[in-house]
């Protein structure tokens, strides 16, 4: 307890000594987790788009003649549920489809009053357990008997899909870049602070510290400057997205179909993350640093 | 008792120490002498690990030395106090403080170091300077504390890096007399010097090396390196300016 005290003391009075670099690789590190707070609101936005449209797409309409029996219709749909990768399927009356319109066109649905007949078929919907199964299925459901039409677009979703993966990947790519920099960027203010006391350390070696007596200070040290960058980074991202949210947030949805991720969610594990991600950084950078002095 | 059995170490332009075959028993005082770059501040750091044998054994309380694992290697130095040439105080820490922080270090309690302090310093005679920093002492005064640093964790060895090599000869004779007396008390004392006229008055056992070899090893020895070495070599004195002693 008292070698914990005497850290973090120490590691106190050596921020102090060095204020200068300290407040340098403050804002360098606070600066590259800023972008990186940015490109984790992307990430996380297009993972939640990605699931919406997997969510949204994980129906398939199967459309029939007019002229099939219930007895047929059941048919159908037991073979279907037979199938592998159906969760399940519903079957939906021209009339239901009508009204599920009308529901949905709210206040315009007056509009569809005028029509003299009903231009919707009868269908069965599928819901399907993965978007990989689908395009058998639909291949399956096509040629069976009483099948007018197949609806799926499987092409849009397939690229929908492969633009998101690609972003993904490329902001993953651009964090863990991101996050080596700072490490190095720290690893360097700390190695300032152990040269400034290498004979110190020596004669702590010699006297018989321990590599980790010795290294307490300087690690407390790394962690505080991770702690307080990251905490700093991830007030401004919170706030930048916040603005965002508020000033395009309709927009997108009306786009896009599926809205921002919620604030709530996104600032709190931007926060755990952040937090963890400064601490971790603070602790890599100054165990790097020390290595040298502490080969032997 | 320590053992050092066929040590040698090289490096990668010289030799640093080869075959040396050497028992010190415990509370012996040896000077380890010889000529610039001969190998002694090698045989003492090994002892220490802080360099590795290329090949023998430094048997050791037991134990040896050159097979101890890195986390080992902490408690088998806290076993050992070290004076250097150069003192190596640290300048921002009161002469308190620089005792202390030993005892920190090697994870005594606030107490013990508050009790233990103040008698290592009567110890060496210099209780009334606790608050003083190191450049507001005299040069032999930083030199006992440097012995007081070394002492206060009550190793079993006291290796002394040319604990005189800095000091005018008045100033060295109160060290080596300090020295003494922590020998008397049990301590082994290692010490690694260049100066003939404190070798010859000693009367200790003298163990010299050159080219990393030890080429002599007299129970009541005096400062020459082999027989029909240069009666003018020991005029060095002091120290030669080159000399690779392990500074910090």
């Amino acid at each position: 307890m008292t070698g914990l005290l005497l850290s973090i003391k120490q590691a106190f009075s050596q921020i102090n000594r060095n204020k200068a670099m300290s407040i340098a690789s403050f804002f360098s590190i606070a600066a590259i987790m800023l972008v990186l707070g940015v490109f984790f609101i992307i990430v996380v936005n297009i993972n939640n788009l990605s699931e919406g449209v997997k969510r949204d797409f994980d129906e398939i309409q199967v459309y029939l003649l007019d002229d099939v029996e219930k007895a047929q219709i059941n048919q159908i749909s037991d073979t279907i549920n037979g199938m592998a990768g159906v969760t399940k399927s519903r079957y939906l009356s021209k009339a239901q489809a009508l009204q599920e319109w009308k529901t949905k066109w709210g206040d315009n649905a007056g509009l569809l009053d005028s029509l003299k007949e009903n231009p919707l078929p009868n269908s069965i919907i599928i819901t399907i357990e993965n978007l990989e199964s689908a395009s058998e299925i639909v291949t399956k459901v096509r040629v069976m008997e009483g099948v007018e039409k197949v609806n799926y677009s499987q092409d849009t979703v397939d690229k929908l899909l492969r633009v998101t993966n690609f972003i993904q990947i490329g902001a993953l790519i651009v964090i863990v870049f991101l996050i080596i920099i700072s490490i190095l960027v720290l690893s360097n203010t700390i190695k300032l602070t152990v040269v400034a006391r290498e004979r110190e350390i020596t004669i702590m070696r010699y006297v018989g510290a321990t590599n980790w007596y010795i290294r307490g200070p300087f690690l407390l040290e790394g962690m505080f400057i991770g702690f307080i960058s990251a905490l700093v980074s991830a007030g401004l991202v919170s706030a930048f997205y916040h603005f965002i949210v508020n000033e395009f947030g309709m927009n997108f949805v009306l786009i896009l179909s599926t809205g921002f991720v919620s604030q709530k969610f996104l600032i709190t594990n931007l926060l755990i993350i952040f937090l963890s991600l400064g601490i971790s950084i603070g602790a890599c950078g100054s165990i790097i640093s020390m290595r040298r002095f502490l080969a032997r | 008792m320590i053992e050092y059995i066929d040590v040698s170490k090289s490096y990668e332009n010289n030799v640093g120490v080869e075959d040396v075959n050497v028992r010190i028993e415990d509370g012996e005082f040896v000077f380890l002498v010889g000529p610039s770059g001969a190998g002694k501040s090698t045989f003492v750091k090994l002892l220490l690990k802080l360099l590795d044998a290329d090949k023998g054994e430094i048997l050791y309380k037991g134990y040896d030395v050159t097979r101890l694992k890195p986390r080992q290697v902490p408690q088998h130095r806290r076993s050992m106090g070290i004076v250097f040439q150069d003192f190596s105080l640290l300048p921002k820490k009161t002469v308190y403080e620089n005792i202390a922080f030993a005892m920190e270090i090697v994870g005594k309690r606030k107490r013990t170091v508050h009790r233990h302090v103040p008698q290592i310093l009567e110890l060496v005679g210099l209780a009334g300077e606790a608050r003083k920093y190191p450049h507001q002492i005299s040069i032999g005064e930083q030199q006992r504390i440097a012995v007081a640093r070394a002492i206060v964790n009550s190793p079993d060895v006291l290796i002394a890096d040319e604990p005189t090599g800095n000091l005018d000869p008045e100033t060295g004779w109160e060290i080596m007399r300090l020295l003494e007396q922590i020998n008397k008390r049990g301590t082994t004392v290692i010490m690694v010097t260049h100066s003939r006229e404190i070798v010859n008055t000693m009367n200790k056992r003298v163990i010299a090396i050159k080219d990393g070899k030890i080429v002599r090893d007299e129970a009541e020895g005096s400062y020459r390196i082999t027989s029909d070495d240069d009666p003018l070599a020991g005029l060095m004195g002091g120290r030669s300016p080159d000399e690779g002693a392990f500074r910090i």
